[in-house]
């Protein structure tokens, strides 16, 4: 594709966007695709031809709006009108009132605005609004514009430092700066080099990249290209588990229609530039999302971390430079070439600029896929955005990080979010999951239901991880069913501290923050377990033990 | 020529060549640091965490086995929290299968009893775990019992890498993990071993062993370092 065809289409797209007056878009994501998403959206089309609205109202299959909870979900353009549960009946109604009569239906309105008003879009800025299966889509509201301006008018290094000025660390956990990373790729001796997009995401209830990968899959191809170009790679891999068959499909039709385009492959726009991307399917282990496990896994081998040094960067794939960044990461980048790094890095607080996603689950009225800017605190997350804790119940705790993410308690919930806040007071950003708890969950069990995950995940590799959380879990089950003293309080911190200093990875550098942090903020939990034998949450000593986390 | 690279091991000043590891760096000042998974002659691994050092300016702990040197290092490999940690290590270990050495091909000459001696492991601290795997006696010459199976994997690589077979591997993970004969073959059945007794011979316990012989006669020479100093022409 030459320039200016990238232009005129998406003029093109943009002025039969603008020929409707309305755009109906159906979310068929994962999470919305079991409720009959496609069935809605079948009546959808039914219901435009039926009241002759066709010229004037487009249907549009996209992805996940952000209101799984709430499925299937549709969106109504002009006004962002959010419809909840939907139904093919309901469908109907709506193209009648909405559309024909242009009355939004009130009653099947979400009504909650707090959800959207915290939040800012600035990854997930196309999803739930364009077609992910119709690349046009993407064009047309700029897409491959900042890979165009990325090869025509910038150099491999002034790419580098536009994202490194902007801030941006890496969305997959570590927060690493990702400027950074890519120079020291750019600058490691050794040909061909590597680019991974990471899109493991093995976290219990984590499920942000998958429907980034769902909803806007070519905005990673592009950060992909963007990144390769970077840092001189021709060749990316999208390493991708296997159990999320919906992106795997949607990021191949992906592939195929940017290669097409000609947006992948050899001289893209005319340039001397190629790059190529495959797909790589993990076996599902949480651990296969490490970054040296990755390496393993693509070249054929188990997925078992290795020591680093050397990082991926100095010897990666085949011990060749490989560049490895989360797909949340890579998406950020077409954006800040486009916007600009100032204005990335107004976004958010000084030292953590931008947005991050989150996928908001437990006690909460309002869980879903949000994106917020970097220092919102935990309370505007959980009280505001999330609608707090169902009626009735109090609030506990709220996890963050995933299954190795610490628990905060209520007087810790004025943290800004960002990684040194989180790292310091014991938690971590991990790959953005939030789990509320609210009066109705034992600390103690819940440190042990994490821990069994931890002990399920573990490689295996190293003696503190694999052997050293086995223990642990066995002590936390112990106190869940009346055994343990005092002591063994003592016994679990010291054992907890060598988990986390002296493992291989950061499966088991981090699996020991739900104990050491329920240890340090809800003590007298422990303390009722085995000095009184007793549950305060009312969970252990029964028989079968307690429930974990629903 | 790979150009010298200096650094302080203990405060000693001593001159490694790039690229070589902090633990073999050590090793030929005749600093001692303790290793279980690391076996001269094959890659390194790094599972075992005995090996692990300080090094100045990182909070982190680094297995020397595999760390390479760098440039005005000053790594410790003896500190309060180090012997903490590698007690701990070697306490997992022997809590985590049933290893009763009154009864063990290895009593005397097994690392894992002299690391738990000279670390001063005098009981454990968290319960034994007791699995069951059954022995396996099928090969004419050699045995294997899982329980005292420690993962290092030293079997595997040696298998691999020198003998270029590659009959052992790893089957499941986490606690779950166990060293496997092919696709898990008995080992009197499986295709492509070739009886070398190299595995036997790398192990550091007895879980892998001569049938009736003890591990002291066994390791009278350390077989595979000499094999790949006898290839290596030196
Ligand atoms: C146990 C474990 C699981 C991980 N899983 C993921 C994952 O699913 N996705 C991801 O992007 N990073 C994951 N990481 C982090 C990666 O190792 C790596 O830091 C990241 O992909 C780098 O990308 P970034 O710099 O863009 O964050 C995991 C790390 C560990 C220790
Ligand atoms: S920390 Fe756990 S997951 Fe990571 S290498 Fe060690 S055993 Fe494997
Ligand atoms: S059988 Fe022996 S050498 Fe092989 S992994 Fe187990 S302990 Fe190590
Ligand atoms: S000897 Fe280095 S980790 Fe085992």
């Amino acid at each position: 594709m030459k320039p200016d065809e990238l232009r005129g289409l998406a003029q093109k797209e943009q002025e039969a966007r603008k020929s409707y007056r309305f755009r109906i878009n159906v979310c068929c994501s994962s999470g919305c695709m079991p409720f009959g998403a496609l069935r809605v959206l079948t009546a959808f089309r039914d219901a435009v031809r039926e009241f002759k609205v066709e010229e004037e109202c487009y249907v549009a299959r996209t992805g996940c709006i952000g209101t799984c909870s709430l499925a299937p979900a549709v969106l109504v353009e002009p006004g962002d009108y959010l419809y909840q549960n939907v139904t093919p009946e309901r469908a109907r109604e709506i193209v009648k009132e909405h559309i024909v009569n242009g009355r939004p239906v009130k009653s099947m309105l979400y009504g909650n605005e707090a959800f959207f008003k915290k939040q800012l879009r600035v990854v997930l800025r196309n999803t739930g609004k364009i077609d992910p299966l119709r690349i046009e889509d993407y064009i047309a509201v700029g897409g491959y514009y900042a890979l165009l301006k990325a090869l025509t008018r910038m150099t491999p290094q002034g790419v580098i430092e536009e994202v490194a000025l902007s801030g941006l660390k890496g969305r997959g956990g570590a927060g690493f700066l990702t400027g950074l990373k890519w120079r020291y790729v750019a600058r490691a001796p050794g040909s061909p080099k590597y680019v991974i997009a990471n899109l493991d995401e093995g976290d219990p209830g984590v499920f942000a990249n998958r429907t980034l990968a769902e909803a806007d899959p070519h905005a990673i191809l592009e950060g992909m290209a963007i990144a390769a170009y970077a840092v001189g790679s021709q060749k990316g891999y999208i390493y991708v588990r296997s159990e999320y068959p919906l992106a795997v499909q949607t990021l191949k039709k992906a592939i195929e229609a940017a290669k097409s385009m000609g947006f992948l492959g050899e001289n893209i726009f005319e340039t001397s530039f190629s790059f190529d991307v495959e797909l790589r399917l993990g076996a599902g282990a949480f651990v296969a999302g490490e970054e040296t496990a990755i390496l393993a896994s693509i070249e054929g081998r188990r997925a078992m971390p290795r020591p680093r040094p050397p990082y991926p960067a100095q010897s990666g794939l085949w011990g060749k430079p490989t560049l490895v960044n989360n797909v949340e990461t890579l998406a950020n980048v077409p954006v800040i070439l486009l916007k600009g790094s100032e204005w990335f890095s107004s976004i958010g607080s000084k030292n953590c600029t931008g947005t991050k996603c989150f996928s908001l689950t437990g006690k909460v009225n309002n869980p879903g896929l949000i994106e917020v800017p970097m220092g919102i605190t935990l309370r505007e997350v959980v009280f505001e955005i999330g609608g707090g804790v169902p009626p009735g119940r109090r609030f506990k705790a709220v996890q963050v990080g995933g299954p190795s993410g610490g628990f905060l308690p209520e007087q810790l919930l004025d943290l800004p979010i960002d990684y040194e806040s989180l790292t310091k007071a014991g938690a971590i950003m991990g790959s953005g999951g939030i789990v509320v708890l609210d009066d109705t969950s034992c600390m103690v069990d819940t440190a042990k239901f994490f821990t069994e995950f931890c002990v399920d995940e573990s490689c295996g590799k190293c003696t503190p991880c694999r052997a050293g959380l086995h223990k642990l879990f066995k002590i936390l089950d112990g106190f869940t069913r009346g055994e343990g003293s005092v002591e063994d309080l003592s016994k679990v911190e010291d054992l907890c501290e060598f988990i986390k200093e002296a493992s291989l990875c950061g499966l088991g550098q981090t699996a020991p923050n739900p104990t050491l942090t329920t240890l340090r903020y809800f003590r007298d939990e422990y303390v009722a377990h085995v000095m009184d034998k007793r549950c305060p949450a009312g969970k252990c000593f029964r028989s079968g033990g307690g429930g974990g986390v629903e | 020529m790979s150009k010298p690279i200096e650094l302080t091991i203990d405060g000693r000043k001593v001159v490694a060549e790039e690229g070589e590891t902090i633990l073999k760096a050590a090793k030929k000042n005749g600093i001692y640091v303790p290793t279980l998974c690391y076996l001269e002659g094959v890659s390194s691994f790094g599972g075992c965490r005995l090996c692990m050092v300080e090094i100045k300016g990182s909070p982190r702990l680094f297995a020397s086995c595999i760390t390479p040197v760098a440039e005005g290092m000053e790594v410790l490999t003896d500190s309060e929290r180090l012997r903490r940690y590698r007690k701990w290590a070697v306490e997992l270990l022997l809590a985590e299968r049933p290893h009763v050495c009154s009864v063990c091909v290895a009593n005397g000459s097994c690392e894992l009893q002299q690391l738990a001696t000279e670390l001063g492991v005098d009981h454990l601290r968290v319960d034994r775990e007791w699995t069951d795997y059954e022995v396996d006696l099928t090969h004419e010459r050699f045995a294997y019992d899982p329980n005292r199976c420690i993962l290092c994997t030293r079997c595997i690589r040696v298998c691999d890498e020198v003998e270029g077979v590659h009959t052992l591997d790893l089957m499941l993970r986490g606690k779950n993990s166990k060293v496997v004969f092919d696709l898990d073959e008995n080992w009197g059945f499986s295709q492509s071993c070739t009886s070398c007794g190299k595995c036997s011979a790398a192990c550091p316990v007895g879980a892998l062993y001569v049938k009736g012989k003890p591990l002291s006669e066994v390791k009278k020479k350390d077989l595979v370092s000499f094999i790949m100093e006898r290839r290596s022409g030196k």
